[in-house]
């Protein structure tokens, strides 16, 4: 090994294999032991939430579901559930249920996708390629059900755009069975696999006093002992209507988080299973004003990677005045580090990975400005737009003769 | 005339041409039934083949930080040093193309040379990815490469030979007690995938971790190099263990030897991919853990096995 006491400090990101988004963490180590990291948000910055404010409520819809691939309707229902609070909506039943029916499906195929990625992260590449075979078949329900495989587009003020047709209730069930049948495989294969036990326990410790004081959410939490889930202790769409239960783990690390979201993919085919079985008749919206009155609202969701918290302000026009995001990987973000305290190098990609983050969900463009400094100033669109034309012309990049075929040219 | 003859079983068979044939092949076969193990469909045949190529055709990057001379030596010494041993490694018969007493150390030796590489290569590259895997190549190398050498040497001391040739003449004389050494081919086949750098043991070039290790920055012609070399050195120690652990069927006809030869290699090949197919991939110190813990006493276990062997025979 390295001489023990030379600091070598290692780039991981902000391009790296184990990364699936830009983002930065230098890691300062000691041979192969982490002696501190250092991260930085901010490479994914697409100000949603700015634009939000110059569209309509229905609009923004679409605009909002798009902040994650992967819980994008976690996303677009915490939205839809803050504006229906300001304006009042009271929901059919029926909608309420489908709601749930899409959320619990979501919450599949991103617990598999996690499984999938956690094993690759830890050089177990079958894990990945069996979940993700898997996970295809909830993808393909979900095509099924709403016409789309990741961004549904499913939600709308007052209820959602499509129904479920009676004969593919059977389906769903079908799709459950199989799937139940081998999650309980990967449940025996997290307890029997030396390697894959070895690789995940004491890895990433968090203790339980450390995750209430950093604020975690979800299956993070969860796995340190903190018996929370908004689908029990603030209920939304037809959660009161059916019993689970919250699954926690006092393992307080990565296994722990394993065990968690498995234990999950449990209880989220019961909760199915009841959803199908109860499934009202009925209306699947009910109509919504085109201006929301003035009014704010807090929506909180369970997401598959914790609390989502969405604060929409109204205005009395058809736009919002104001919409803010939390997306759990925020929440979660900070605990990382703590995780990381004298781990090894090899646990950093596991470690990232087990708070199952979305970067890009979590971006936000904060400026801190001492007053003081000259690097930083305003600039206007125009201007920026000039020194970027500026800079690619002082290095021999001039696009200002080039004309486009069959347009009309510049 | 036997300079020419050399030439050839040098170059072309079972030298250079053979063994690069065999490697892309060995590729395959490990590719192909992964991607089955893992539901997948696979590679076509020629994959392997294309992909050499492809690469031979990309610019080769040296970078400007990196010590031009080691950087791109570091892959033709590789390959070299593989052909070399396996020119020593009889194959379907008990006579190599050269033989003399003892080369079985130097075989082991020979082997040693493209895990040096490997750490001289990404030492030299000067990116951090790669001193890391260099690093990790060598560090892994003292955990596997002891319970290697001594299990290889087990059945030497039954044979009383320390050249392969005079062990498989051996063996043949005296069928089935290759039985003896099965458990010297198991700790073989766990430090081969140490040796071949395969998971569970691929943390020199984990990728989540180091990118690709110590060829991180190898592109071009420079990493075909390397990687026809892993591809024949995982056919020349596949060999080396057929020939020292399953050494029968080797007083056949030369068609039938060349058939049980190849089935021998395919067979390590495939215990290889399914190996890394169940596993997940180890960190450093539970690599070292595992070898020093549980593969060397098993190699020592071997040797005595053997010791009282031919105490009794």
């Amino acid at each position: 090994m390295a001489d023990s006491d030379r600091v070598v400090t290692v780039p991981i990101g902000p391009q790296h294999p184990a990364l699936k988004e830009p983002e930065s963490f230098m890691v300062d180590l000691r041979g192969e032991k982490i002696d501190a990291v250092r991260m930085r948000f901010g490479y994914n910055h697409r100000g949603i939430e700015k634009g939000c404010e110059q569209r309509s409520y229905t609009q923004d819809l679409y605009l909002v579901e798009r902040v994650c691939g992967i819980c994008s309707y976690s996303h677009s229902t915490a939205f839809v559930q803050a504006v229906e609070e300001i304006a009042g909506l009271e929901l059919p039943r029926r909608a309420r249920y489908i709601r749930t029916l899409i959320a619990e499906l979501e919450r599949i195929h991103s617990h598999l996708l996690w499984l999938g990625v956690a094993g690759h992260e830890i050089g177990f590449d079958t894990l990945l390629m069996y979940t993700w075979r898997d996970r295809e078949q909830v993808m393909i329900l979900l095509a099924r059900l709403t016409g789309n495989r990741v961004n549904y587009g499913m939600n709308t003020l007052g209820g959602v755009r499509r129904d479920i047709a009676p004969e593919m209730l059977p389906e769903i069930l079908k799709v459950v069975d199989s799937l139940e049948e081998r999650t309980k495989s990967y449940i025996e294969l997290a307890q029997t696999e030396q390697t894959l036990i070895q690789r995940l326990s004491h890895v990433g410790k968090l203790s339980k006093e450390d995750a209430l004081r950093l604020g975690t959410v979800g299956p993070t939490a969860r796995a340190s002992g903190v018996d929370r889930d908004v689908r029990r202790d603030d209920p939304y769409a037809a959660y009161s209507d059916v019993s689970f239960k919250v699954v926690t783990a006092d393992q307080c690390d990565v296994y722990g988080r394993t065990v968690v979201r498995l234990g999950e993919l449990m209880e989220t085919y019961s909760i199915i299973r009841q959803i199908v079985k109860n499934m009202p008749d009925g209306p699947i919206a009910i109509k919504a004003p085109r201006r929301i009155p003035e009014g704010e609202a807090v929506s909180r969701y369970e997401a598959p990677r914790g609390e989502d918290v969405h604060y929409v302000r109204g205005n009395g026009s058809e736009k919002p005045e104001r919409v803010k995001v939390r997306a759990p990987t925020l929440a979660n973000f900070s605990s990382v580090s703590k995780m990381l305290e004298d781990g090894y190098l090899a646990d950093l990609p596991i470690v990232i990975a087990a708070i199952d983050p979305c970067f890009s969900c979590t971006d936000r463009m904060v400026s801190l400005r001492d007053g003081v400094s000259k690097d930083s100033r305003t600039m206007t669109w125009e201007e920026v737009s000039r020194m970027g034309i500026r800079w690619h012309r002082d290095r021999g990049l001039d696009f200002s003769g080039l004309r486009i075929r069959g347009g009309a040219g510049a | 005339m036997s300079a020419l003859l050399n030439l050839v079983s040098i170059l072309i068979f079972p030298g250079l041409l053979f063994l690069l044939v065999l490697g892309l092949a060995g590729q395959f076969v490990d590719r192909k039934l992964y991607a089955r193990l893992q539901n997948r469909v696979g590679p076509p045949w020629y994959q392997p083949v294309a992909d050499v190529f492809k690469l031979l055709g990309k610019e080769a990057v040296v970078p400007e930080e990196a010590d031009r001379r080691m950087f791109t030596m570091a892959p033709v010494f590789a390959l070299a040093a593989v052909i070399a041993a396996y020119l020593y490694i009889p194959l379907w018969n008990t006579a190599p193309v050269f033989s003399f007493p003892g080369d079985l150390v130097v075989v082991l030796y020979l082997l040693l040379i493209p895990t040096l590489t490997f750490f001289l290569g990404g030492w030299y590259s000067r990116s951090i990815f790669s001193t890391l895997g260099a690093v990790r190549s060598i560090t892994q190398l003292f955990a596997y490469e002891i319970p290697l050498l001594i299990a290889l040497l087990s059945p030497a001391l039954l044979a009383n030979s320390w050249s392969i040739a005079g062990m498989a003449a051996y063996y043949g004389a005296h069928p089935w007690r290759w039985m003896v050494n099965l458990l010297g081919f198991a700790v073989g086949i766990v430090t081969l995938l140490g040796k071949l750098e395969r998971v569970p043991f691929d943390a020199p070039e984990a990728e989540t971790e180091i990118v690709a290790g110590s060829f991180t920055e190898y592109s071009g012609r420079y990493l075909a190099f390397f990687r026809l070399a892993i591809d024949s050195e995982a056919i020349v120690s596949s060999s080396l263990l057929a020939a020292v652990f399953l050494p029968f069927g080797l007083g056949l006809p030369a068609w039938l030897g060349v058939i049980v030869y190849l089935a021998k290699v395919a067979g390590i090949l495939s215990i290889l991919a399914l190996l890394r197919t169940v596993f997940a991939r180890l960190r450093m110190d539970q690599m070292i853990n595992f070898c020093w813990r549980y593969v060397a006493p098993l190699a020592f276990l071997q040797v005595i096995i053997d010791l009282v062997v031919k105490e009794f025979v």
